[in-house]
């Protein structure tokens, strides 16, 4: 309850600047379009400025109205229904995700447990995050289509890369979090390294894995919509993306952003539920 | 079965350090009996810990002879002969109270139902029952250690070893987690070293108390306590009482210049 008001009070502002932007950039246009004699009226320039079919910023509204045309006017097998545009971008993301956490945690495992990897393999994934994702998105479409590997697979591969990078710096640290103290315990025991790996190891590092999935998340949205735009952009919220700017649509464009930003969030939300579950488990506390 | 439960003699250890090399341990023999309460008591660094680490195979011996339970220190490991309790409850956070005191027979492949029977025996032994459900963070910390020497004495160890088990505890509940393990001692006759800096602590539990001295850890005196094998908290104004803490204190000091 006392988060509402401030909350509240940033997205009243927000709004505002966001329509007064909207009338400085769309009231040149308006003006232009306009009978001279309308355009002396302020109230007549901010109405046109606010309906205009291509604004240059469309206001909040318009967007909104805009995604409910294309959701409920359309059926949900139309491409011009943003509902599926949201699944395929929402389906790569996640099969990305899948990738990407799993990669992660087998180079946490591997890093962690021998030497050799832990001063051979950092270097390379640290190099392997400077790669800007837009240079070597297309060359991983082109590489695995040679391969026959065409549509889900490089698209999610794409994301893989992009959100293994926190799991693996994150498991790295929750393998090695136990205290020297809960080791020895474990060798008292006579504990195989198996042993102390899901006894220990593996539980502990759950602690660690939560976090570095809700940076995967956000990165695997993102992820997703760049792989959309070199496979030939015709499905997902980055192929509306891209349509969008060719043809001038901002509406379209803002269309996709917002639903790309509410995919990430409710991704996040199924992490923090998940995350929640093992709390729960665990009696109050990861 | 020898009588004999851990025999050391000449034991040395050497840590290597970067600069020069430490020893911890200087020639140190020790004998411990089956039913025996043997407490090591000394100043820090006197390599007390290092002892029972040595006894739990988890420091090398760097030379001297050393058996545990009649086998090497590392074969004692393996056949789990003995319960370690650290000085930390080492507990795992993410495991309830019977979880983390059936975290051992778990390794060891026991059946869900005897794991669960052996940790309620055990908790009850300790004063723990019905906190089973609990996780260590809503337990105190000297619940918390004695959920750790559950634990240990989960598996039926021949041997059980405490590294200061008590020391990070306020004198109030060190005084009642004294009287635990001692009643705990006293129904299981269970043979057990414990390494204290408490002098009163070491008189109170022990059977022999074994004296040591730093830089090079060495025993300085072994002294028998004499006292009934019953104990309770009031035994500790009497004269007996006061004179065997007058010997280790006096002991302590010989070895110790205060340089």
């Amino acid at each position: 309850m006392n988060k509402i008001i401030p909350v509240a009070s940033v997205l009243v502002g927000l709004l505002l600047v966001w329509y007064i932007a909207a009338y400085f950039l769309n009231a040149p246009q308006a003006i232009a379009l306009m009978d001279p004699d309308d355009a002396r009226n302020f109230w007549l320039v901010v109405q046109a400025a606010f309906s205009m079919d291509r604004p240059v910023l469309p206001t909040p509204d318009q967007i909104v109205f805009s995604l409910a045309d294309s959701i409920f006017d359309y059926p949900l097998n139309s491409p011009r229904n943003f509902l599926l545009q949201t699944m395929y971008t929402a389906g790569t993301a996640l099969a990305g995700l899948a990738i990407g956490t799993l990669a992660g945690i087998l180079f946490a495992v591997g890093i962690v447990h021998s030497r050799v990897l832990d001063r051979s393999l950092m270097p390379w994934l640290i190099a392997s995050q400077t790669i800007p994702v837009l240079a070597i998105a297309p060359m991983v479409v082109v590489a695995l289509g040679n391969v026959g590997f065409t549509g889900l697979v490089p698209k999610a591969a794409i994301v893989g890369y992009l959100s293994f990078f926190p799991i693996v710096i994150g498991m790295v640290k929750g393998l090695r979090s136990p205290e020297v103290m809960q080791l020895d315990l474990m060798r008292t025991y006579h504990a195989s390294q198996a042993q102390v790996f899901w006894k220990l190891r593996w539980p502990v590092s759950l602690a660690f894995l939560f976090p570095g999935l809700k940076v995967a998340v956000a990165l695997s949205v993102t992820g997703a919509i760049v792989a959309e735009l070199p496979t030939g952009a015709q499905f997902g919220l980055g192929a509306r993306l891209l349509a969008g700017s060719y043809y001038g649509q901002t509406m379209m464009m803002w269309g996709a952003l917002v639903l790309a930003s509410l995919l990430a969030l409710s991704l996040i939300g199924l992490v923090r539920l998940g995350e929640a579950g093992l709390v729960y488990r665990r009696g109050g506390r990861l | 079965m020898s009588d004999v439960v851990i025999a050391a003699e000449k034991l040395n250890v050497v840590f290597d350090t970067g600069d020069q090399p430490v020893v911890a341990l200087s020639d140190v023999d020790l004998t411990v009996e089956r039913g025996d309460f043997v407490s090591l008591i000394g100043p820090s660094g006197c390599g007390k810990t290092t002892l029972l680490r040595a006894i739990a195979d988890l420091v090398p011996l760097s030379s001297g002879k050393l058996s545990v339970n009649g086998v090497s220190p590392d074969a004692a490991r393996r056949n789990r002969a003995y319960g370690y309790v650290f000085q930390a409850p080492a507990l795992f956070a993410w495991r309830n109270v019977v979880r983390n005191v059936t975290l051992p027979l778990e390794l060891m492949g026991m059946a869900k139902a005897e794991r669960e029977r052996r940790a309620a025996e055990n908790l009850a032994l300790l004063g723990l029952r019905g906190f089973g459900k609990k996780f260590p963070w809503q337990l105190s910390g000297g619940m918390q250690q004695r959920v750790s020497i559950a634990r240990a004495l989960s598996f039926k160890p021949d041997l059980l070893l405490m590294d200061e088990p008590f020391g990070a505890l306020d004198e109030i509940t060190r005084d009642n987690l004294n009287l635990h393990v001692h009643s705990l001692w006293r129904q299981t006759g269970l043979t057990s070293v414990f390494v204290t800096h408490s002098i009163p602590e070491a008189v109170f539990l022990s059977t022999r108390i074994v004296v040591m001295s730093a830089r090079p850890g060495r025993v300085l005196r072994v002294i028998e306590s004499g006292l009934p094998a019953d104990r309770n908290l009031e035994m500790r104004d009497t004269p007996e009482f006061l004179r065997v803490t007058q010997a280790v204190r006096e002991a302590l000091r010989d070895g110790h210049s205060y340089e």
